[in-house]
């Protein structure tokens, strides 16, 4: 195939003078808008993709706040629950030994009260005891004075009687 | 999906019929000479549609019929420069004489085997030994077939991304043709001229490659349809392409290439003299490549495609007929992918070049 | 006896064939191995091959 006979210079001229006229008028018209809006669109979507990001990283860190004020609060609500059971028990110990000593101080009191009835009890039989001896004695007396015998025998019996007592 | 894939068979169906039909009908050439020679044998006819094809024309050529001799075509301008004047007439005019002459300003051309030649008021044509005209020619700035369809591819592209630039303007969203062609141009920023120019240069290139790929592909694809117009299996118009691209080269080169190019750094100075030209070489071979390999790719689609059209006017049984039918279905559609990777191959490396050009190397080798 | 010019040709055609030929192939292993740089590995077949088909036009223009 013989190159220079196919070639034509008009259609070489005609070819190049055509060909940079598309593309100037191309350049002005269709690839500068498209690649323009295309850049936008891509760098639009890289700051709406930025922002997202931005937005994330905050919303994180408003909820990590969130978390250390709750934690917090449950610790404070911890320490105030235990503090209430602590005063709790010990307001029932308190209760508990106040209320053991009472009770110790009033059985202390019935006791000495106790002590001191029967003494009481003990002296008044003390002088029943010797009401009764006297009495005895008089009878005694009164008797042995009109038979020995007598007097001898009902002291013993007497007598008896006592230690039965 | 299922419609939609059916609907583009039929479409690629629909091309190979209409362009077989073409290609039988292309026989009634206009040129007076056919008749003279009478009857002719197909195979004389297939060769002939062939070439006729293959070059371009001064008409552009619609459809025709041989055994009756009718053809619808309609004339396009002829401009000639011959001696100092202009010349300027319809290529109509060539058939309204008797000898296929037309006179202006007193010279007289006559179109013969698609080429303008200087002949005297009857029109005769001188010949060599071989049977090759001697007669003198004009220079042919004539708008031939080829120019036309370029002109039209132009518009065709002035209209699609016109119209696709109106679109950004209401809405960055791509919507409508946009959403096909913004990968395109989005394959083209970062599959071809970024990775091979650089992010930091590539913008400035990005008007040519962009134009040079569409050009070159839309091109491609016109030649694909069955009128016969084959524009960039053209030498000439390779060459005009091939050239922008050798001369933004150069232009854009900075120190580095010319560095590379005369005095190789980090090379014995010996070797430095043996590079230089080779490199030289180099400069000019790497458009001439260009030049050749998307001519030749597309002028051998074209050939291929119509000797197989060919073969099924000359087979007469139907079996053969089919066969070759189903053929040139097959390579029609891998001429549409050839269409889309020469654009493809010559964008890139288009790109490569520039990308050597603008190179800056920090290290010193 | 003199050797056709068109001989020639086809000696090269046969040659450039035969390296796109394995210019994809290699492109392929290397895509199967690696399937992660397909794009670059692509893009770099494309050329190696327009590149050799270049000669491989050459050739046939020169007859």
């Amino acid at each position: 195939m013989a190159l220079l006979e196919d070639f034509s210079v008009g259609l070489f001229f005609w070819q190049l003078i055509l060909f940079i006229l598309l593309l100037f008028v191309l350049r002005k018209f269709a690839w500068k808008p498209i690649l323009g809006a295309v850049e936008e669109r891509e760098k639009s979507i890289e700051d709406s993709l930025a922002s997202a990001e931005k937005a994330r990283a905050e919303m994180e860190r408003l909820q990590s706040n969130n978390e250390r004020i709750l934690a917090e609060a449950r610790a404070e609500r911890d320490t105030i629950l235990k503090e209430a059971r602590e005063i709790k028990d010990k307001m029932i110990n308190d209760a508990k030994s106040e209320a053991g000593a009472q009770a110790e101080k009033i059985i202390a009191n019935a006791k000495e009260q106790i002590q001191n009835e029967k003494m009481a009890a003990v002296t008044d039989l003390k002088n029943q005891v010797a009401e009764m001896s006297i009495e005895i004695a008089e009878m005694v007396l009164r008797r042995e004075l009109d038979d020995k015998a007598k007097q001898g025998v009902l002291v013993k019996d007497q007598l008896d009687n006592f230690k039965l007592n | 999906m299922q419609i939609k894939r059916f609907g583009f068979l039929a479409f690629l169906l629909a091309f190979s019929f209409s362009w077989a039909a073409n290609a039988s009908n292309q026989h009634g050439d206009e040129h007076g000479h056919h008749e003279e020679q009478g009857e002719k044998s197909i195979k004389e006819q297939i060769a002939e549609v062939k070439e006729h094809h293959l070059k371009d024309s001064h008409s552009f050529h619609l459809w025709g019929d041989h055994a009756s001799g009718t053809s619808v075509e309609f004339p396009l301008p002829v401009i000639l420069w011959d001696e100092g004047e202009l010349h300027f007439f319809m290529s109509s005019a060539f058939h309204h004489s008797e000898n296929q002459t037309v006179e202006s300003k007193g010279s007289y051309f006559r179109l013969y085997h698609s080429k303008i030649y200087k002949t005297d008021a009857e029109g005769t044509i001188h010949y060599d030994e071989e049977h090759h005209a001697t007669n003198a020619k004009p220079i042919d700035f004539s708008i031939t077939k080829t120019v036309f369809s370029t002109i039209l591819v132009g518009l065709l592209l002035l209209w699609l991304f016109g119209s696709v630039a109106k679109k950004y303007r209401k809405d960055l969203v791509p919507r409508g043709i946009a959403k096909f062609m913004e990968p395109l141009v989005i394959l083209v920023r970062d599959d071809i001229a970024k990775p091979n120019i650089g992010e930091k240069d590539y913008k400035r290139f990005m008007p040519y490659l962009l134009t040079v790929f569409f050009f070159i592909w839309m091109a491609n694809m016109i030649g694909q349809t069955p009128l016969g117009i084959n524009i960039t299996g053209n030498i000439a118009v390779t060459l005009g392409l091939a050239l922008i691209t050798f001369f933004i080269t150069q232009f854009s080169g900075r120190k580095d290439y010319w560095a590379h190019i005369f005095w190789m750094p980090g090379v014995p100075y010996v070797m430095r003299l043996v590079l230089m030209p080779i490199e030289i070489l180099g400069m000019f071979v790497k458009p001439f490549s260009l030049m050749i390999r998307l001519y030749a790719n597309i002028l051998a689609g074209h050939v291929v495609i119509m000797s197989i059209i060919g073969l099924i006017f000359i087979f007469g049984a139907w079996g053969a007929k089919g066969a070759f039918f189903g053929l040139t279905f097959f390579l029609s559609i891998i001429e549409l992918l050839v269409a889309f990777l020469q654009a493809y191959i010559f964008t890139m490396l288009s790109a490569l070049y520039f990308g050597s050009a603008v190179e800056v190397h920090d290290e010193h080798h | 006896m003199e050797i056709p010019a068109i001989v020639g040709a086809g000696l090269i055609v046969i040659g450039a064939g035969l390296g796109i030929g394995r210019i994809g192939g290699s492109a392929m292993e290397a895509i199967a191995r690696q399937p992660e740089a397909s794009g670059k590995i692509q893009t770099a077949m494309i050329i190696a091959a327009a590149l050799i088909e270049g000669i491989g036009f050459a050739a046939l223009f020169a007859v």
